[in-house]
């Protein structure tokens, strides 16, 4: 019940990737035939991508994942516009892919404003507006968070920033990793100019990612070299691997709405069996506003590997925080914005389920959690039984 | 990740619990880092007659807390004072690299609950680290004329 984490390669993905590995091996830049076979499964990909997010082939490069996605975004959004302004507007519940590329661009003279949360992890859009000053000239809010699960209103944060942008040039970037399968990605719904995604999060390939750019876009170009990708990143692409990504983006929105129907009835189930069997927890992130596929609960008390661990030796997979930061050893940047104590972020876990869950996985989840948290809690110092 | 011994440890901890009337409470952590370890000992003629803990943190740290106890119980305070958390670590069979600083100080919280019974440390350190609803305080409470009594004979 790591879903989130990373999802295995479908079959039937696995299947439309292979000849790129053997027989249609040539390079897509080349005038070959089997370049040319090449060339046609890459725009091929691109058109299969560019209808599920309802934009132009031209507007959706391919890139090496989520993390390249975002840094490209918005380092090249930032450097076009760094003659009009040098304000970034983000969220401090943001992927590190994001957080700590704003960082990074404040080495280069960028002011960055980290938007705060309320305690379910929604960005006011009140705060928002206040946030936009005439430097401004990016914005980058993700549409659904990776731990929590929480739904931020993007489409109405992208209204209200163009028009306080007047005929000016605000970019607005969106991380969508966590979206596909779960939410709408028609990028003129939502109203970005750019928008990231990463394929192994949807049963594609690890190493493949997209950055979807509308056309007129200021962009500034991070991986330079030669001409791929419409000059927007250079390097051989990875043919296979993008293959493999338009094969699962294709799938996954197919089976969209069945797919957040199952998910959302097993959270729920999910989420009423713990919050009702357990004494002390707590739902991270919104009720209604939320992921179908995400559960974030806190566990007083006790510290959330300990959890994890015992879980693991029973079969069942889960994360404390997100997967990339548990060996970080630091509490989760997400659960500390909501405002909760350290302790309490220790102990907390995410279930993130996909189409393989079944309510029998919800019910042993169920059988077995009451049982490992008491034992934990029998060994805690900062639990109230010690009294 | 974890080694068999670490596992096992952490699946049968020895020695969970605390002592009411503890001759020494020793409390190491912080809730920055995640973990938090408390260790209660019971000296009777120079020796760790009874050892016990609580650990708030992942499956290092009670193995850890769980490992010090069984290596120290029926020893002499200068035997338990020479074991450290390296040691300890070694016993288990090894912790994985990021786990040795954080997690790791079992052995410390062991030192620190004889430097209290030796009256190296005053009272004030078995405050707890957290605010609410922990029940650090555990054993003795913070009952003054107890904590007179846990000066160490001469």
């Amino acid at each position: 019940m790591d879903h989130a984490a990373t999802t295995p390669v479908h079959p039937i993905v696995l299947e439309a990737m292979l000849p790129y590995f053997s027989k249609n091996f040539g390079n897509p830049s080349g005038i070959y035939p089997v370049a040319l076979e090449a060339r046609k499964a890459l725009d091929d990909a691109r058109s299969t991508v560019a209808e599920v997010l309802g934009c132009g082939p031209g507007e959706v490069v391919f890139t090496s994942g989520g993390t390249e996605s975002d840094n490209a975004a918005l380092r090249g959004a930032a450097f076009a516009l760094k003659g009009k302004g040098n304000h970034i507007v983000t969220s401090s519940i943001e992927h590190k892919a994001v957080l700590n590329t704003c960082h990074s661009l404040e080495e280069f003279g960028f002011k960055v404003t980290h938007l705060p949360v309320d305690r379910y992890g929604l960005v006011s859009i009140y705060d928002l507006e206040k946030a936009i000053n005439s430097k401004t000239i990016l914005v980058s809010i993700m549409v659904a968070n990776n731990e929590i699960g929480t739904i931020e209103p993007v489409a109405g944060f992208v209204k209200l920033v163009k028009e306080k942008a007047g005929g000016k040039d605000i970019v607005f970037h969106t991380d969508a990793v966590q979206c596909p399968g779960a939410l709408d990605l028609d990028v003129n719904k939502l109203g970005v100019d750019m928008l990231s995604l990463s394929a192994h999060k949807f049963q594609g390939p690890k190493g493949v990612g997209i950055l979807y750019i509308r056309d007129g876009t200021p962009f500034a170009t991070q991986q330079t070299g030669g001409a791929q990708e419409g000059n927007r990143r250079a390097g051989t692409e990875n043919v296979a691997g993008i293959v493999g990504t338009a094969t699962a983006l294709r799938m996954v929105a197919e089976g969209r709405e069945s797919n957040s129907q199952h998910c959302q009835r097993l959270r729920d189930r999910l989420i009423k069996g713990i919050l009702s069997q357990i004494k002390d927890t707590r739902l991270n992130g919104h009720r209604t506003l939320r992921l179908p596929n995400n559960v974030n609960i806190s566990f007083q008390y006790i510290e959330g590997e300990s959890i994890l661990l015992n879980l693991d030796l029973l079969g069942i997979a889960a994360s404390s925080g997100s997967a990339c930061a548990s060996e970080a050893e630091e509490p989760s940047h997400v659960l500390i914005a909501l405002g909760l104590p350290p302790e309490v972020a220790y102990g907390s876990l995410r279930f993130s389920l996909g189409s393989a869950n079944s309510e029998k996985d919800i019910d042993y989840v169920l059988s077995v959690l009451p049982s490992i948290v008491e034992r934990l809690r029998a060994m805690s110092p900062l639990a109230s039984t010690n009294e | 990740m974890y080694s068999d011994t670490v596992l096992e440890h952490f699946n049968n901890p020895r020695n969970v619990g605390f002592i009411p009337d503890a001759d020494g409470v020793g409390l190491i952590g912080s809730s920055i880092c995640g973990d938090m370890i408390k260790i209660f000992v019971k000296i009777k003629d120079n020796r760790i007659e009874d050892v016990k803990f609580q650990t708030f943190g992942c499956g290092a740290a009670i193995a850890t807390s769980s490992m010090i106890t069984e290596m120290v119980k029926g020893k002499t305070i200068e035997e338990a004072r020479e074991v450290t958390n390296e040691m300890v670590a070694e016993a288990l069979g090894g912790l994985p690299p990021g786990k040795m600083h954080c997690s790791n100080l079992a052995a410390d919280a062991m030192h620190k609950a004889l430097d209290e019974y030796e009256g190296r440390v005053p009272h004030k350190s078995r405050a707890p680290l957290f605010k609410k609803g922990e029940g650090v305080r555990g054993g003795r409470g913070e009952i003054p004329s107890e904590e007179m009594e846990r000066k160490p004979e001469s």
